[in-house]
């Protein structure tokens, strides 16, 4: 896999890491469960987690090799029917969570790829992106009605040259209300810039607001989208 | 598949629910001996025909197979719901603590290990009316929300009853906030005898006082 790996102080912290999960009684599984359901339920595309989809795909690969010997040691049919169910939802978690990203990524990839959202995709998503989205896009939208419309009109990106903005870009729509819980008291939470709106977040309370206010706990990991 | 559940409705189909419920710990007597499994998401066992803890989904598939029995967890016993149910009617405006997954542990249990649960029908009519009263809690509450509700708090609301008004719910919110929001900032800030309302209400409140 293209990320991750890399030098040796990167593998380190990547260790490092997995021993800080375990030692906090979180699973790799537990984490990417969290990560999907994030991913599912923020309206942008979140940063990805290139370790823990390396690792989970390490030990899915492992568990695979496993099952195999099982099978053919003719090791009990529930135990291995068992591994197999374990392999088969991690895999589903692992796919699930890709697939609600090249979603997005399909969704607003024009947006994507102009924004500093680019540096949330992973290598592979960033090629998806721009070989099999962009350039694809691009083009088809050139050749069927780009080119035949009168000159000013012409862009991607813009309704006409007049245009101050990229207006013909879809964004996402930041401003929609999410589910969300925290873990850990957050305390009196500004929500907006005037400083009307405040909340006081309680840990394990259920909370419906604007992502927009929330984004940065959401990136931090301090709370999680429901 | 995995990522064809419409993003657009309430975000998790039913099945991915779930999915997640299939999560949560059980304990279970088995009837064999086994040795333990190391699975991804946790090493659990050896097995012998003593209380185990074990998620949910392995549970299931033991019981599918004859393998054990699932013993009913504590808040799944009539005493309890009735003490639930009871507390539910009471108070109107909060919600009673239960299980996040209630729902989607319940009907799994019910489907697939029928004799292990005393009092089925009893069980089963309990949690029935508690998801009503429940539920209807919710629609008042959503009557409540008007332009200036920038945040809903919905303390020991459970999985699928949040995927069931999430579409609702964040339509209605996102088009008071677009119709409403320029009106905001111009509300004259009275509090005062408002005040002590808001402390009040448990479940469902404005934070923002009118």
């Amino acid at each position: 896999m293209a990320s991750g790996s890399g030098s040796g102080s990167e593998r380190w912290s990547e260790d490092l890491e997995t021993e800080v999960a375990m030692a906090m009684g979180t699973t790799d599984v537990e984490l990417l469960k969290r990560a999907w359901r994030n991913e599912k339920a923020a309206p942008e595309i979140l940063q990805f987690e290139a370790a823990l989809v390396l690792r989970a795909r390490e030990q899915i690969q492992l568990l695979e090799e496993t099952v195999e010997e099982f099978t053919e040691n003719g090791v009990d049919d529930l135990v291995v029917s068992l591994y197999q169910m374990d392999l088969d939802r991690s895999l589903f978690l692992l796919r699930s969570y890709l697939r609600i990203r090249l979603q997005k990524i399909e969704k607003y990839m024009i947006h994507i790829s102009k924004t500093n959202l680019w540096n949330r995709l992973s290598e592979q998503e960033q090629r998806f992106a721009k070989s099999r989205c962009t350039d694809i896009m691009e083009k088809h939208l050139e050749q069927s009605v780009l080119s035949r419309l009168p000159y000013g009109y012409q862009s991607i990106l813009k309704q006409s040259i007049s245009s101050e903005e990229d207006d013909m870009v879809p964004e996402p729509q930041l401003d929609t209300f999410v589910f969300c819980k925290t873990k850990h008291a957050v305390g009196a939470f500004q929500l907006d810039d005037t400083g009307d709106e405040i909340v006081d977040l309680v840990a394990d309370d259920l909370y419906v607001l604007r992502y927009k206010s929330i984004r940065g706990l959401v990136e931090s990991g301090r709370i999680d989208l429901v | 598949m995995a990522g064809q559940s419409d993003p657009h409705l309430s975000i998790f189909s039913a099945p991915e629910l779930e999915f997640l419920a299939e999560d949560e710990m059980v304990e279970v007597v088995p009837n064999i001996r086994m040795e333990a499994l190391h699975v991804i998401c946790g090493d659990f066992g050896p097995f012998f025909p003593q209380i185990a803890k074990v998620p949910l989904w392995l549970a299931l598939a033991l019981k599918k197979r004859d393998k054990c029995t699932i013993r009913t967890p504590e808040w799944m016993s009539v005493e309890r719901l009735t003490q639930v149910l009871e507390a539910e009617r009471e108070s109107p405006r909060e919600f009673q603590p239960l299980p996040f997954h209630y729902v989607e542990i319940s009907r799994l249990l019910f489907d697939h290990a029928r004799d292990d649960i005393p009092d089925i029908y009893m069980v089963r009519s309990l949690i029935e009316d508690i998801r009503y009263v429940r539920f209807h809690k919710v629609e008042t509450g959503l009557e409540t929300i008007s332009g200036r509700t920038h945040a809903v708090k919905l303390k020991n609301l459970s999985a699928m009853e949040v995927n069931i008004v999430r579409p609702f719910m964040v339509r209605a919110l996102q088009a008071f906030y677009k119709h409403d929001s320029p009106q905001m900032i111009q509300q004259p800030q009275t509090m005062g005898s408002r005040r002590p309302q808001v402390v009040d209400r448990g479940s469902r409140r404005d934070l923002r006082p009118r």
